[in-house]
C-alpha cells in the first residue's frame, strides 16, 4: 500500500547573514493509511518546520528532498497540483486558533470557501455540509456558529471550528501542530478525545506535533522523537514509553512530573539546553548533554537504523 | 504555628460589571510555598496582581508582614516592595530588551539600596547570577542572546536579589520546554531552601504543583472551591472542579478514558446567585443554582465550597 505521507531525505534551511541555519537536516518518514503519528521534541527541534515544508508552507526556506503525498511528489511540483490537495486531502491545524481565523469573515463563510474551493459546491450547499461538520465537531448551536466570527468564540471552540475546516473535504491526512498547547487542560481533554472520534470514524491518518508527551501519547500509535533537525528515534507508542531506546527519550521521559509515584525533593532534569539556532553541533547532536556519550558520539554521526516501528539514531542505545 | 507572612482577607477584584476575584481570604505562612491552579479566566493572576497592588481590588485586605498593603501610603508600599517579588510568565517580555542583563538585576538594588558602591553593587550582580546558574562574564549581554531558560534565570536572579520575602512565580515555568522546567523548578526550590522565602506558585499544571507546593488553592471563576494540602488534594480532591481536573490532566501511560468536563456558559460577570461551576458539575442540585456554597473547612486545613463535600461522590469515569 501507498503510504499516505512519504518523507525522503528532507533539508529544511534558512540562509541568516549569520550563515545557513538547518532546521530540519536529512530527515526521512512514513505514514500510513489510517495511521497516527506523533512527532515530539523541544522548541526548536525542527517538527513544525518539517511538517511545514510539507504543506509548502516553509516560507523562505531553501527545501530539499522529496516529499510524496499518496505517491506524487510535492516538492517541486507546480502550484495548481499542489493547491488541489492542500486544504482538502492534506490539511493542518495549528496551535493558536484565532490567528488561524480570519477575523472578518463569519465562521460560516469561512468553512464554506473551503467547499466552494476544492469541491465545487454551490454557496448553499456548502453551507449545509459545513453546518454537519460543525455538528460532527460537536459545537453547540452549530447553526449559530456559523454566522458568528472568530472573536466571538471560546478558544477551545474555534480549535473545534479549525478542525471542522481541515475534515471537510475527507482529508488522507491532517497535520495537527500543538493543537491543544494554548487550551486550558479540560479543554484539552475534550479536544484530544474528540481527534479520537474523529479518526475512528474518517479514517484519515493523523500527524501530531506537540511538546508534550504524554498528549502524544494519549492519541499516537506510533512516535517519532526529533532532537536539532533530525529523528533520533522512532517507536511505537507504548514500546517508546516502556523501553525508550535512545537516551535523549529516556532523560525526557523521566523529567515529564507525573500525578502518581513518590513526591521528589528535586525534579529529575537534563542537563545543558538544546542547541541554539546555528550553534555547531557534535557529530551526534545530543552528546554534550548525554549519560552515555563517547569519543566515537563526538566523531560520527549515528544514523537512524533498524526495522521500520523500532528505529534508533545513537551508537550506545539503552536495551 | 508561626504567623502568617501574607494574610488575604475578603479580597475583591471587579474590572467594571465584570468581578475578576470574588472574596477570597487565605494566608500564607513564612518558609511555605502555596499553589494557586485554576483555569485561565479564573482570577489566578489578577489576584497576585492584586496582592501587589499592580491592580487595585475594589475591597478587603492585604496584610503582608503586619503592615495592610491596601491601606498603605506610597511610600510604604514602595518599602515592602522588595520583600514581595514576582516573576512573570514570559521571561523575555519581562526583560527590557535594551538593558544588559547585568543593568537589569542592579535596577532593583539602585533604587532599593542606592548607598551601595558600584562596585559592590557589581559584585551582588555577579553573585547573583551565579547562584541562579549563569556566569558572571554574562551580565554585559542582552535578553536576546539567550534562551527562554536562561531568561527565566534572570528573571528570577533580578526578583531574588533583594531577598525577598515571598515570590510570586505567575506560570513561571509554563512556556519552558520540560527538560528546562525541571532546572528552574529546582533552582526555585534550592532558594528557597537557601533564603526561607515563601512562593505563591501560579500554575495550570497540575503534575508540577504536585512537586513543589505544600498546600493547593483552586480557583474557579474568581472563587476558591478548594484548598488542603498537597498530599491530601491530590489523594482525594473533594470538589467536583479539582476532580475534573485531575482527571483532565493527561498521563504516561494514558489512563482509562474519562468523560471530559463540558465547556461552560457561566461567564464571571454573569453570576448572580448559586454555584458558578453548576452549569459543567455533573453533581449539581437545583439547590448549587440558587445559593453559592461558602468555603467551609471541613477538616484541619482543608477547605471546600461544595454543597455535596459532605456525601461520597461516585467517581467521575
Amino acid at each position: 500500500m501507498v503510504p499516505t505521507l512519504s518523507i525522503d531525505e528532507l533539508s529544511v534551511s534558512f540562509t541568516h547573514r549569520i550563515g545557513t541555519l538547518e532546521a530540519v537536516d536529512g530527515v526521512s518518514l512514513q505514514i500510513a493509511q489510517g495511521e497516527c503519528v506523533g512527532v515530539v521534541g523541544e522548541s526548536g527541534s525542527g517538527k513544525t518546520q518539517l511538517f511545514l515544508a510539507a504543506m509548502g508552507l516553509a516560507g523562505d526556506a531553501e527545501v530539499a528532498g522529496s516529499i510524496r503525498f499518496e505517491g506524487n511528489e510535492l516538492l517541486g511540483a507546480n502550484q495548481q497540483a499542489i493547491n488541489r490537495v492542500r486544504g482538502s486531502k492534506l490539511t493542518m491545524i495549528f496551535q493558536d486558533p484565532m490567528t488561524s481565523l480570519t477575523p472578518h469573515l463569519s465562521i460560516g463563510t469561512q468553512l464554506a470557501e473551503v467547499l466552494v474551493c476544492h469541491s465545487g459546491l454551490s454557496w448553499r450547499e456548502a453551507r449545509d455540509v459545513s453546518l454537519r461538520m460543525l455538528e460532527k465537531v460537536r459545537i453547540p448551536e452549530p447553526r449559530r456558529r456559523l454566522e458568528q466570527y472568530p472573536h466571538e468564540l471560546s478558544g477551545g471552540m474555534r480549535q473545534r471550528v479549525m478542525l471542522a475546516m481541515s475534515l471537510l473535504c475527507e482529508p488522507a491526512l491532517v497535520i495537527a501542530d500543538e493543537p491543544t498547547t494554548a487550551l486550558d487542560v479540560t479543554i484539552q481533554a475534550q479536544i484530544i478525545e474528540l481527534l479520537r472520534s474523529v479518526r475512528s470514524e474518517a479514517g484519515m491518518s493523523l500527524a501530531l506535533i506537540s511538546h508534550d508527551l504524554a498528549v502524544v501519547a494519549s492519541l499516537a500509535d506510533r512516535i517519532l522523537v526529533m532532537y536539532a533537525g533530525r529523528i533520533v528515534e522512532n517507536a511505537a507508542a507504548d514500546e517508546l514509553f516502556r523501553q525508550p531506546r535512545h537516551p535523549y527519550t529516556a532523560e525526557l521521559l523521566k523529567c515529564v512530573p507525573s500525578l502518581s509515584g513518590a513526591r521528589l525533593a528535586r525534579l529529575p532534569t537534563l542537563a545543558g539546553q538544546p542547541p541554539q539556532p546555528g550553534e555547531a553541533l557534535a557529530a551526534c547532536a545530543f552528546a554534550p548533554r548525554c549519560p552515555r556519550a563517547a569519543e566515537r558520539c563526538r566523531s560520527e554521526s549515528p544514523v537512524l537504523a533498524g526495522a521500520p516501528t523500532s528505529q534508533v539514531a545513537c551508537h550506545f542505545p539503552l536495551s | 504555628m508561626s504567623n502568617p507572612l501574607l494574610q488575604v482577607r475578603d479580597l475583591r477584584v471587579d474590572f467594571g460589571s465584570q468581578t475578576a476575584v470574588r472574596d477570597v481570604s487565605f494566608e500564607l505562612f513564612p518558609g511555605e510555598t502555596v499553589a494557586l491552579v485554576g483555569e485561565s479566566g479564573s482570577g489566578k493572576s489578577t489576584l497576585a496582581r492584586a496582592i501587589l497592588r499592580l491592580v487595585e481590588p475594589t475591597q478587603g485586605s492585604v496584610e503582608f508582614m503586619g503592615v495592610d498593603l491596601l491601606k498603605s501610603a506610597a511610600a510604604v508600599l514602595r518599602a515592602q516592595r522588595r520583600n514581595l517579588q514576582i516573576v512573570f510568565q514570559d521571561p523575555l517580555a519581562s526583560l527590557n530588551p535594551r538593558m544588559t542583563v547585568g543593568d537589569a538585576i542592579g535596577e532593583p538594588l539602585k533604587i532599593f539600596e542606592p548607598q551601595l558602591s558600584s562596585t559592590e553593587r557589581r559584585h551582588k550582580i555577579t553573585a547573583m547570577l551565579e547562584r541562579v546558574g549563569m556566569g558572571a562574564a554574562l551580565a554585559g549581554r542582552y535578553p536576546h542572546e539567550f534562551s527562554g531558560g536562561q531568561c527565566q534565570r534572570i528573571g528570577i536572579a533580578r526578583a531574588m536579589v533583594l531577598g525577598p520575602k515571598l515570590l510570586i512565580c505567575d506560570e513561571a515555568v509554563s512556556s519552558l520546554d520540560v527538560s528546562i522546567q525541571g532546572q528552574i523548578i529546582n533552582l526555585l526550590l534550592d532558594l528557597q531552601l537557601d533564603t526561607g522565602m515563601s512562593m505563591l506558585f501560579i500554575s495550570h499544571n497540575l503534575a508540577v504543583v504536585r512537586q513543589l507546593s505544600h498546600r493547593v488553592m483552586v480557583m474557579y471563576l474568581g472563587k476558591l472551591v478548594e484548598v488542603a494540602a498537597c498530599d491530601s488534594l491530590f489523594a482525594a480532591p473533594l470538589h467536583p472542579y479539582t476532580r475534573a481536573l485531575l482527571a483532565a490532566v493527561p498521563q504516561i501511560p494514558p489512563a482509562t478514558a474519562c468523560v471530559p468536563l463540558s465547556e461552560g456558559s457561566l461567564a464571571g460577570g454573569s453570576i448572580v446567585s448559586g454555584c458558578a461551576f453548576r452549569d459543567r458539575c455533573p453533581y449539581a442540585l437545583p439547590l448549587c443554582a440558587s445559593a453559592d456554597p461558602p468555603l467551609d473547612e471541613i477538616a484541619v486545613g482543608r477547605k471546600v465550597a461544595c454543597h455535596r463535600s459532605h456525601e461520597a461522590l461516585i467517581p467521575l469515569s
